[in-house]
C-alpha cells in the first residue's frame, strides 16, 4: 500500500503525483506583460530613492521600472544586471519585504509597495530568456585571480573581474556551481532549474574556467593559490552548523536542516525523499522555515518550528512566517530543547520554556513534549575551513574596506566575511565590490 | 435634490448632458440605448447630402493616447460622417423623436457649400420633428478635404454665409459646430453670430497625429502603410475646449450667445466646470465610447450632488458664474503673493517635488539627509510646479502671505493694495507716478 501522510516514521511519497508538482509550484509567479505595465506604472520615480538605497546593490530602481513602463524590459534588465549580476536569482529570493520594499514610499504612504522584486524577475527572465549575454569582455589584462566557492559572492566577483579582462579561476568543493542558489534556497522559491541556468548565463562572459570538486584546504590551498595567483577571493560561505547541544542528539532522524534541503534540492523525484509523521525543526531563520514549508509540502502529518526567543526576534522575515503558518506550519516560541527521547531513532523531544533575564535566556522550570520522528537543527550555520593565517573577526573572516584580509593579496566577501546580512544580495554587492577593488589594485601596480 | 432640466435655445432636456454627434450616435439603436440609460439629449452623427452614402476606411480608424494603466487620455480618429443611407437616418430619427418626446433630438448635418443643398436636407430634417440642427464646421478629416467641415469652419465668412443661408430656411434652432484649428475662436464664433445662430457648440476635433509606428514607420492609425492625420478628442482636449468657451462667453461682440460646450467631458466636474465657463449644457462622445453609456448616471448624480452641497436648485444658478472671473495676464494682481507649504504629515517623501525645483525651476525645496522635504521661503516664486508633480493631493498647498508680510524672496513687505502689470514701474508703457 502507498505511503499517506498517516504513515508512521520517515518515509517517501506520501502524497499523490500531482501534489508535489502543485506543492513546489512558482511560489510568486512571472508577472505577464499586462501585470507588469500596471506595477510598473505604480513606480513614482523618486528622487534619491529609498528603495535604491535599501537594495544592498543598489540598483537604480525607478530607472529599471521606468524603462519596463516604456516598453523596454531589456533595458531595465541591463540597469539591473549592471549592478547585480544575480538579478534573476536575487528578484526571486530577496526578501523584500525587509529590504527594497518596507521603504517604497508608496509601502509608507499605502501599505502596500511597488512590486520592485516581481518586476525585477520580470525584465531579468526577459532578457534571459533570449539568451544572448549582454555584457563583453574588456581586453585581457594578463592577470589572473583565484576565486575560491562559486556562491553568489564568488560568481558576482569572477564576472565583474573577468569583464574588467581579468582570467578567472573558480574553484568549488561542490559537484555543482551555484552555492546556496543551487543547494540552500528553497525549491518554489528558483523552479526548473534556475540556479544552473543562471550560472551557465553569467559565465557567458568568457574568461571565468570553472573547477568543480576541488576544496580549499584539501585540493588547493590559500598558499599555492597566492603564489600561482595575482590575488584570491575566498567566498566559501557558511559550511558548517551549528550544534544543538541537548541529550540525545545523536538519535537517527536528527538531520541538519540544510542537508535535508540541499538533498531535496538535488532529488530528481521530490516522492523520493523521506520526511517524517510529526516533524519539529528547531531553529528560527529562514533555514528553519524552509525546512518546515518543504516537509509540510512533502507531506508531514504536522510541523511544528520550535524558537527559543519571541517572534520579533525571529531571523525569518513575517513575510516568512506568514507563509509557514499558510502552509499549516505551527510556530512555537520561546521554548528551547532539552532531550532528544526514543529508542535509537527520534520519538519525540522535549523542550522547556524560556524566560529573557538580565544575564540572558533561561530555562524555566516548566517542559513539554512534542512527538516527532524526524527532527531538522536550523540554529545557525558557521564558517567552517578557513585557511590558516587568516585574521577572524568573531565567527568570520576579518575584512576592511571591500572585502581586503589581513592577508596580502586575499579578499574575502559573502557569509564567510563580516559584516552584512547573510542574504544573497548582500554576498552579490561584496562579491563585485571585492572585484571592483581587486582591479583597482592590479591595474594601480601595473 | 438640485433640479438638472436644461433648456438649451429653447430645447429642452431633462438633464445637461448630451451625447455628441458621432458613433454613439449614429442609429436608432445606440440612441434609444442612450436614452434609457438616462442622456437628456443627442446630437445625432452627421448626415451628408443624398445620393450613396460616403465610405469610411476598413481598416482601423482610432488611434489613442493612454496614461497609468492604460487609460484612454486622448482619441483620435479619421472617421467620415454617417455613412448610412439619408433616408435610413431620418426615418430612424422619426421614430427616435415620437418615441422619447422628453428628450433633445438635434441633427448634424454637412453638406456642400451651396444655398440648394443646405434647403434640400433641411426640409427633410424639420420633417422628422427632430428639436434643432447643428452645422458641422468641424471635421477636420477626410470630408475637409472635400471643402466641408472644417474647411468652412476655418474661413469665417463662409460660416456667416451657410448659417444665414441655415436660418433662413428652417424654423428651427441652429446650432453652429465650431472647429479649434484655427488662430482665434472667436473670429468663427463672431461669424456664426452675425450669420444668425441661435448657438455654437464647441470643440470639434484637434487636428492630430497620436503616434508612429516605429516598424512600420508610419503614423498610426495605419491604413496599408499610411496614415493621416485625424481629429482628436477626450480628456486630453478638455484645457483646449475649455479656453475656446471661455474666450467665446467673454467676448463682448458674442455676449449672450448660448455656447454648447463640448471636448473631453468625463465626468459631472468637467460639465460643471464648462458650465461655470458659460456653455448652458454640455456634449460628450470619448467618455462614452471609452466606457459606455452608463457613465451618464454618474453625471447626473454627481451634479446634482455638487449643486445641493452649493446651494444651486437649478442649472442658470452656476452656469457662466466663473466667466467675470476669465481676465487677460495684464490684469492679475502682481501684489498676490504665495508660498509652497509641504505638510509634513502628508509627506511621502518621494522627492518628486525636489527633483523638479531643484532641476527646473528655482531651487526653492531643501532635502535633509532623512527626507525631509522643505520650502525654502527666500527662493520659492510659487510656480506651483511642486504642487503639480506631488503625487499626494493636497499636500503640498499655497500659502497666501499676508499684506504687510515680508516676502523672504525680495525682502519686501507684501503690498495690501491690487497691483498689476499695467500699473508696474518695468512696463515701459507705465508712466509711474514720481
Ligand atoms: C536554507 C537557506 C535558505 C536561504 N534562503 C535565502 C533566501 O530566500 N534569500 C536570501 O537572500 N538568502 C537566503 N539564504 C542565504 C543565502 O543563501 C546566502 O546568504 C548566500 O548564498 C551566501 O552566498 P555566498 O556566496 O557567500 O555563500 P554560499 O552560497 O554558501 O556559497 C559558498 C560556496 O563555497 C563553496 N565552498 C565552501 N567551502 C569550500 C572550500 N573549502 N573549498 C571550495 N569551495 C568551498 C561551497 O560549496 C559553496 O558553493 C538562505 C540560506 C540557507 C542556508
Ligand atoms: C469617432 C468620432 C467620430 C466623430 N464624428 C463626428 C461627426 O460626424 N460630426 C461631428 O460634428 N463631430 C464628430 N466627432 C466629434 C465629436 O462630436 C466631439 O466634438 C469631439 O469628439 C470632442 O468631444 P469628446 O472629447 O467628448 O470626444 C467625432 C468624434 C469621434 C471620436
Ligand atoms: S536585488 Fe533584491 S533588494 Fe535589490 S532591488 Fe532587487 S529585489 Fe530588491
Ligand atoms: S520608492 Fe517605490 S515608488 Fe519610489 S522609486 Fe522606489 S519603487 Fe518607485
Ligand atoms: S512631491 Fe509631495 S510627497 Fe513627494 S516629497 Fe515632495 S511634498 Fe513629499
Amino acid at each position: 500500500m502507498a505511503n499517506t501522510q498517516l504513515t508512521p516514521g520517515v518515509v517517501s511519497g506520501r502524497l499523490a503525483p500531482e501534489a508535489y508538482r502543485d506543492n513546489f509550484a512558482d511560489k510568486a509567479p512571472p508577472l505577464t506583460a499586462h501585470e507588469a505595465a500596471i506595477a510598473a506604472d505604480r513606480c513614482y520615480f523618486c528622487h534619491d530613492a529609498p528603495c535604491v538605497t535599501a537594495c544592498p546593490t543598489s540598483i537604480d530602481i525607478p530607472l529599471f521600472i521606468r524603462e519596463i513602463a516604456t516598453g523596454a524590459p531589456r533595458a531595465a534588465a541591463r540597469t539591473i544586471l549592471d549592478q547585480n549580476i544575480l538579478g534573476g536569482m536575487c528578484a526571486r529570493v530577496c526578501p523584500t519585504e525587509q529590504l527594497c520594499e518596507v521603504v517604497c514610499v508608496r509601502e509608507v504612504a499605502e501599505g502596500r509597495p511597488v512590486e520592485i522584486g516581481r518586476l525585477q524577475r520580470y525584465a531579468t527572465d526577459t532578457l534571459m530568456a533570449e539568451g544572448a549575454h549582454p555584457f563583453t569582455r574588456a581586453e585581457p589584462t594578463g592577470r589572473r585571480v583565484a576565486v575560491v566557492g562559486a556562491g553568489p559572492a564568488g560568481l558576482a566577483c569572477a564576472h565583474r573581474l573577468a569583464m574588467k579582462g581579468h582570467a578567472v579561476d573558480l574553484f568549488d568543493a561542490k559537484p555543482k556551481a551555484g552555492g546556496l542558489n543551487e543547494y540552500g534556497i528553497a525549491a518554489y522559491k528558483t523552479v526548473n532549474d534556475f540556479a544552473q541556468a543562471e550560472v551557465e548565463w553569467l559565465l557567458g562572459i568568457g574568461g571565468i574556467a570553472v573547477h568543480n570538486g576541488k576544496a580549499l584546504g584539501r585540493d588547493i590551498s590559500l598558499d599555492g593559490l597566492r603564489s600561482d595567483y595575482d590575488a584570491v577571493f575566498l567566498a566559501i560561505g557558511l559550511g558548517g552548523v551549528n550544534a544543538l547541544r541537548a541529550e540525545g542528539e545523536e538519535k537517527s532522524h536528527v538531520r541538519d536542516a540544510v542537508d535535508f534541503i540541499a538533498e531535496l534540492r538535488q532529488a530528481e523525484d521530490l516522492s523520493s525523499i523521506a520526511v517524517g509523521r510529526n516533524v519539529v525543526v528547531i531553529g528560527g531563520g529562514m533555514t528553519a522555515v524552509d525546512a518546515a514549508v518543504q516537509s509540510k509540502l512533502l507531506g508531514a502529518e504536522t510541523v511544528t518550528i520550535v524558537y527559543r526567543r519571541g517572534r520579533e526576534a525571529m531571523g525569518a522575515s513575517e513575510e516568512e512566517q506568514h507563509l509557514a503558518s499558510s502552509k499549516g506550519v505551527r510556530i512555537v516560541t520561546g521554548a528551547a530543547p532539552l532531550r532528544i527521547l526514543g529508542e535509537g531513532a527520534v520519538e519525540a523531544v522535549e523542550f522547556a520554556y524560556t524566560k529573557e533575564t538580565e544575564a540572558g535566556l533561561d530555562l524555566t522550570g516548566e517542559t513539554f513534549r512534542l512527538k516527532a520522528d524526524q527532527v531538522f537543527k536550523a540554529i545557525g550555520q558557521s564558517l567552517e575551513g578557513a585557511p590558516e593565517g587568516l585574521a577572524l573577526s568573531g565567527r568570520k573572516i576579518a575584512v576592511t574596506g571591500p572585502g581586503r584580509t589581513s592577508l596580502a593579496g586575499v579578499w574575502a566577501g559573502g557569509d564567510c566575511a563580516q559584516g552584512g546580512d547573510d542574504l544573497t544580495v548582500t554576498a552579490v554587492a561584496e562579491g563585485r565590490d571585492a572585484a571592483e577593488d581587486i582591479h583597482a589594485t592590479l591595474m594601480g601596480e601595473g | 435634490m438640485a433640479d438638472l432640466r436644461n433648456d438649451f435655445v429653447g430645447i429642452k432636456s431633462p438633464n445637461p448632458f448630451w451625447l455628441a454627434s458621432a458613433p454613439p450616435t449614429d442609429k436608432e439603436y445606440n440612441v434609444v440605448r442612450a436614452f434609457r440609460a438616462g442622456w437628456g439629449g443627442v446630437v445625432w452623427k452627421t448626415l451628408g447630402e443624398d445620393g450613396p452614402p460616403v465610405v469610411n476606411v476598413n481598416g482601423p480608424r482610432y488611434g489613442a493616447i493612454y496614461g497609468a494603466d492604460r487609460r484612454l487620455l486622448g482619441l483620435n480618429n479619421i472617421e467620415l460622417i454617417t455613412d448610412r443611407p439619408l433616408q435610413v437616418n431620418l426615418d430612424e430619427i422619426k421614430s427616435v423623436k415620437r418615441a422619447w418626446p422628453d428628450r433633445a433630438l438635434v441633427v448634424s448635418l454637412m453638406v456642400p457649400c451651396t444655398e440648394e443643398a443646405w434647403k434640400a436636407i433641411l426640409a427633410r430634417v424639420e420633417d422628422t420633428g427632430a428639436d434643432g440642427v447643428e452645422l458641422n464646421f468641424g471635421c477636420p478629416h477626410g470630408m475637409s478635404e472635400r471643402g466641408m467641415g472644417s474647411a468652412v469652419g476655418q474661413v469665417p465668412e463662409y460660416i456667416e454665409m451657410v448659417t444665414r443661408w441655415c436660418k433662413a430656411n428652417t424654423r428651427m434652432p441652429v446650432i453652429v459646430k465650431l472647429t479649434p484649428n484655427i488662430t482665434d475662436i472667436r473670429l468663427a464664433s463672431r461669424a456664426a453670430h452675425k450669420g444668425g445662430a441661435d448657438a455654437v457648440s464647441l470643440i470639434n476635433t484637434v487636428n492630430s497625429i497620436t503616434s508612429v509606428d516605429l516598424d512600420l514607420m508610419c503614423p498610426e492609425p495605419t491604413i496599408d502603410g499610411k496614415g493621416t492625420h485625424g481629429g482628436y478628442c477626450g480628456p486630453a482636449v478638455k484645457p483646449i475646449a475649455l479656453n475656446m468657451v471661455a474666450e467665446i462667453a467673454r467676448d463682448p461682440e458674442t455676449r449672450g450667445l448660448p455656447i454648447s460646450g463640448i471636448g473631453g467631458v468625463t465626468t459631472w466636474k468637467d460639465a460643471a466646470e464648462f458650465m461655470a465657463l458659460g456653455a448652458g449644457n454640455v456634449q460628450v462622445c470619448t467618455a462614452a465610447m471609452t466606457y459606455g453609456f452608463k457613465i451618464v448616471q454618474e453625471m447626473i448624480s454627481g451634479l446634482g450632488d455638487w449643486m445641493d452641497r452649493k446651494g444651486f436648485s437649478t442649472l442658470s444658478d452656476f452656469t457662466g458664474r466663473a466667466v467675470p472671473n476669465v481676465t487677460d495676464w495684464q490684469y492679475l494682481n502682481l501684489n498676490y503673493v504665495t508660498k509652497a507649504q509641504i505638510d509634513q504629515e502628508a509627506c511621502i517623501k518621494c522627492g518628486r517635488c525636489y527633483a523638479a525645483c531643484e532641476d527646473t525651476s528655482h531651487q526653492a525645496i531643501g532635502m535633509t539627509p532623512d527626507r525631509r522635504f522643505v520650502v525654502k521661503d527666500e527662493e520659492c516664486v510659487a510656480c506651483n510646479l511642486c504642487v503639480d508633480v506631488c503625487p499626494v493631493e493636497g499636500c503640498i498647498t499655497m500659502r497666501r502671505l499676508a499684506p504687510g508680510e515680508v516676502d523672504a524672496r525680495t525682502g519686501k513687505p507684501v503690498p495690501a493694495e491690487y497691483g498689476n502689470w499695467t500699473m508696474h514701474p518695468n512696463n515701459p508703457g507705465t508712466c509711474a507716478a514720481e
